[in-house]
């Protein structure tokens, strides 16, 4: 370890020597986190300003209405703000059980030298560009839900009414299955580490008072690590609700709303991506305030998300998953 | 209301045969033979032989690093999650081997409880739910028998007074001292023939410490007390009986005497006894 | 497993001893449900984990098993051709790529660690609240993101390779941020405040001991920010518009591998999509390779370290 020559002069904190070397190196600091704030500042600025034009022209309103069609001049936002949350509940709801059932596994139930490769081949999923999530799934699970999976589940569960229509593989379904594959890794690794930091004793605890192994994970190891599953929970749906190419690869792109799990539908991201390059003029500041309306929903939940884990396991906690 | 969940303690008489909720007293209700615990092959303690007598508070004693913790985990096989943790030699509770086939280790942990050095209520649940949580775990879901062994024990740990009108309140709200009582409650409270105490005042304030002291002297007619302390003057205080485990060249705690407590601080038989007593080394 | 003892003839008998015999009673009856119970939750929990792991071996296998074919010297040297003709490749998306990617790195990464040295440095509100608009930026909506770079630089510009590089600089930013203040808040303060006493200017502080010691963290970082760099297709569609001809220049459009795997996954021909499913094995291998290195190369410096 090197260090520059020391002078007496020099070894008092805060005397006036020492300050404009320390001034400079506080400044250039100071400089650079300005720069990433207004960065974010304009970020957020620009997209309002852009998007102004259409709540000026068309008020609110159409972001519930129903219809899509540009050409006559219905902007309705519905179906898609619908097929966003659709999406993303399909995800979600196989996500949480089988992310948090991996999750235990992987923190107290594999063997100890196999938990750190077991881990990073889970977490690796995550660094799978989604593009080839959509392409996978366009070209590969498309068919096998087309010939097999949707009509299995037709029949076993087309009482509910859900499953009306035809097999057609693309679709929410399909969407939905291939983003619970992507946000799986982000359950999974966030989940891990709350479950983790349950303290041993009691863990201990529990065991010496007679408790099975899965009482002792039951009543004690996830409720003690409530508040950052919901963190992780809340963290994968921010993801979801963001994803873009995978899901318009496999969603279908309908501009409807919905009446069926295997119907086409879209997504906000979906929305912009396919219509951005030829919009122009109130059909384009609807893309921009579409963007918007997407951004503060992301937003709003990913602050709560990270509130959420910073608040069990510190605020180092989920960052190897971005 | 009275209480006629404790028994009046009668005079101390060694001799008197009685029973009460630890058993006939005198009658040995654990007993070690060779017993030795080997982590991946290295030794941590060994050749340990002694019996636990009901209804006394037996002391394991020692310096730091002697293996009196390890060897108290063996007794209720806490060391069975540990994948490279071996115990050999034979542990009895009564008729039962302890590491017999049979045996399955959750049952053991209903008659052998444990209360641990720092106190380890669980956070999400409340005094009462912590109380009756081993109950829980161990298939009791009559609310009768839950709310009159939840009493029972809270009394046996001197806290019924002050938690009785909060019994909904999380457990965190309580002080150090009464957490351990707590904790020493919801063990209790499974009715266990044996708790073991790993150095349950180590982490309390002299108050506290003093009154988990006086309970452990209250509750061994109810249950038999194993209990580890680095505290010699503790030992003293509070056990009938003593273990002194001391680290042997090899880096392995070993037993090097047993006896009444009385006995092994005045007269002991062996010199290394003799020097830990007198201060000779911590 | 009656071990209890009896209470003495003659004598009340003992609540405890009741309670005890009530319990074990409860205990023993319950003993198979509840083991039964714990190991199908727990054969439940195995199962799950299998679940998760299929995935990615399906996406690796079919990714592996229909990209391969697709490489060939012509996939690396040419570059894209319309359908029906052969003999085509991918180069001038794996340039475009390489051009916007290094140019985001190149401005993204020095700006990312400097306020990762302040966040590391800094406890105040301020920085608290920058560390927390990092952290919610790390998972805003990348789409959101490519509208940004339209708006910023499309607008004034045109279609180009800073747009894009703009965008995906944009993305990578937080993620280097936060990886930056990890690894510089693992720097132990006796190291730094030994130096200080000694007299050094914080800043040769900085230089000489944070950073050196920090290297392996801001490395790992920086390899995973760029292997997410390098996925991100949103941001690229917007900005860059695409190119079927090589080109080098930034200021001009370019194509990338992500959105041309995007753009050829929906088309009707056979050969564009094996293109696609070509590009995507490239991409793929890429990132995973990043991913895995990174963590690796972050184990070996630790432990050089020592």
């Amino acid at each position: 370890m090197t260090v520059a020559p020391a002078t007496v002069e020099r070894a008092a904190p805060g005397g006036r020597r020492l300050r404009l070397p320390d001034n400079g190196y506080r400044w250039i600091l100071g400089v650079a986190a300005a720069v990433v704030a207004g960065l974010t500042a304009w970020f957020l600025v620009s997209l309002v300003v852009q998007a102004w034009p259409a709540f000026d022209t068309l008020g609110f309103s159409w972001i519930f209405g129903k219809t899509w069609n540009p050409s006559h001049g219905a902007y309705g936002l519905l179906p898609f703000i619908l097929g966003t949350f659709e999406v993303t509940a399909i995800a979600v709801v196989l996500a949480v059980p089988i992310g948090l059932g991996t999750a235990l596994a992987l923190g107290y139930l594999v063997p100890e030298r196999t938990r750190g490769a077991l881990s990073t081949t889970v977490e690796l999923l995550a660094a799978v560009p989604s593009v080839v999530y959509g392409l996978w799934g366009l070209i590969v699970l498309a068919p096998l839900f087309r010939e097999y999976v949707e009509p299995f589940l037709t029949s076993v569960l087309g009482w509910t009414g859900l499953f009306d229509g035809p097999n057609q593989g693309v679709g929410l379904l399909l969407a939905g299955v291939i983003l619970f594959v992507m946000i799986l890794p982000t359950m999974v690794a966030i989940s891990r580490d709350v479950l983790v930091v349950v303290p041993d004793e009691q863990v201990e605890g529990a065991m010496a008072l007679g408790a099975t192994r899965w009482q002792v994970l039951r009543k004690v190891v996830v409720p003690g690590a409530r508040t950052g599953l919901l963190g992780a929970f809340t963290l994968a749906t921010g993801r979801a609700l963001g994803e873009t190419v995978a899901v318009a690869l496999v969603i279908g792109n309908s501009p409807y709303i919905a009446h069926s799990i295997k119907s086409p539908a879209a997504t906000i991201p979906s929305l912009i991506v396919n219509n951005f390059g030829e919009s122009t003029g109130t059909e384009l500041a609807v893309l921009f305030a579409a963007g918007l309306v997407l951004l503060v929903i992301g937003i709003a939940v990913n602050s709560v998300a990270r509130w959420l884990v910073w608040s069990t396991a510190g605020s180092t906690a989920g960052a190897a998953v971005p | 209301m009275t209480d006629t969940d404790t028994r009046v303690p009668g005079p101390d008489d060694q001799g008197a045969e009685r029973s009460d909720g630890a058993g006939t007293r005198g009658a040995v209700v654990m007993t070690l033979e060779d017993v030795a615990v080997a982590f991946g092959g290295r030794t941590a303690v060994r050749d340990v032989t002694f019996d636990v007598h009901a209804g006394e508070v037996t002391a394991l004693i020692g310096p730091s690093g002697s293996g009196k913790t390890t060897l108290l985990r063996a007794l209720n096989r806490m060391h069975d999650t540990v994948r490279s943790a071996e115990v050999t030699g034979t542990i009895r509770l009564g008729e039962l081997d302890v590491y017999g086939a049979g045996v399955d280790p959750t049952l053991l942990r209903s008659r052998v409880g444990m209360v641990f050095q720092r106190p380890n209520p669980f956070p999400t649940m409340s005094i009462y739910d912590n109380a009756v949580a081993g109950l829980r775990f161990n298939g009791v879901r009559k609310k009768a028998l839950l709310d009159e062994s939840a009493e029972s024990a809270l009394r046996a740990a001197a806290l019924w007074g002050s938690v009785q009108d909060r019994m909904n309140a999380h457990a965190s709200t309580l002080s150090g001292g009464e957490q351990q009582r707590l904790c020493i409650a919801r063990a209790l409270a499974v009715e266990p023939e044996v708790l073991l105490m790993d150095e349950p005042t180590s982490a309390l304030d002299p108050i506290a410490t003093k009154r988990i002291e006086e309970l452990v002297v209250e509750l061994k007619e109810r249950v038999t007390i194993v209990i580890v302390t680095h505290n010699m003057q503790q030992a003293m205080r509070v056990s009938d009986r003593c273990a002194f485990l001391l680290m042997g060249e090899d880096k392995a705690g070993e037993l090097i005497e047993f006896g009444p407590t009385a006995q092994l601080f005045s007269e002991p038989s062996d010199p290394r006894t003799l020097d830990y007593v007198n201060g000779r080394f911590g | 497993m009656s071990a209890v003892v009896d209470a003495a003839p003659g004598l009340p008998a003992d609540p405890v001893l009741e309670r005890r015999r009530a319990v074990q009673a409860a205990a023993a009856s319950s003993l198979r449900r509840r083991k039964l119970w714990s190991g199908l939750a727990l054969g439940v929990c195995w199962a799950f984990l299998a679940i998760a792991v299929i995935p990615l071996v399906a996406v690796v296998f079919y990714v592996v098993s229909k990209g391969l074919p697709a490489w060939s010297v012509d996939f690396f040297t040419k570059s894209t051709v319309p359908e029906g003709v052969p003999g085509g490749g991918v180069w001038n998306a794996i340039v475009g790529t390489v051009v916007i990617t290094t140019i985001a790195v190149v401005v993204t990464v020095p700006l990312g660690l400097v306020v990762g040295l302040f966040l590391a440095e800094s406890d105040g509100r301020i920085a608290a609240s920058l560390r927390f608009t990092a952290d919610v930026m790390t998972g805003v909506p990348s789409i959101t993101v490519g509208i940004f770079g339209y708006i910023a630089i499309v607008r004034n510009f045109g279609y180009s390779g800073f747009a894009g590089a703009f965008a995906i600089g944009f993305i990578m930013l937080p993620v280097i941020t936060r990886a930056g203040e990890s690894a510089f808040r693992g720097v132990p303060t006796s190291l730094r405040e030994a130096a200080l006493a000694l007299g050094a200017r914080k800043a040769v502080v900085a230089r000489r001991v944070v950073v050196p010691t920090a290297l392996p963290g801001v490395l790992t970082g920086v390899l995973l920010a760029v292997a997410r760099g390098l996925g991100e297709t949103a941001p690229l569609l917007l900005t860059i518009l695409g190119n079927q001809y090589l080109q080098w220049n930034p200021t001009k459009p370019m194509e990338a591998l992500p959105i041309l795997i995007y753009n050829n996954s929906s088309q009707p021909y056979a050969d564009l999509v094996q293109v696609a499913w070509g590009a995507a094995l490239l991409l793929m291998v890429v990132v995973l390779v990043l991913s895995v290195g990174s963590r690796l190369l972050a184990a070996r410096l630790r432990k050089e370290r020592r």
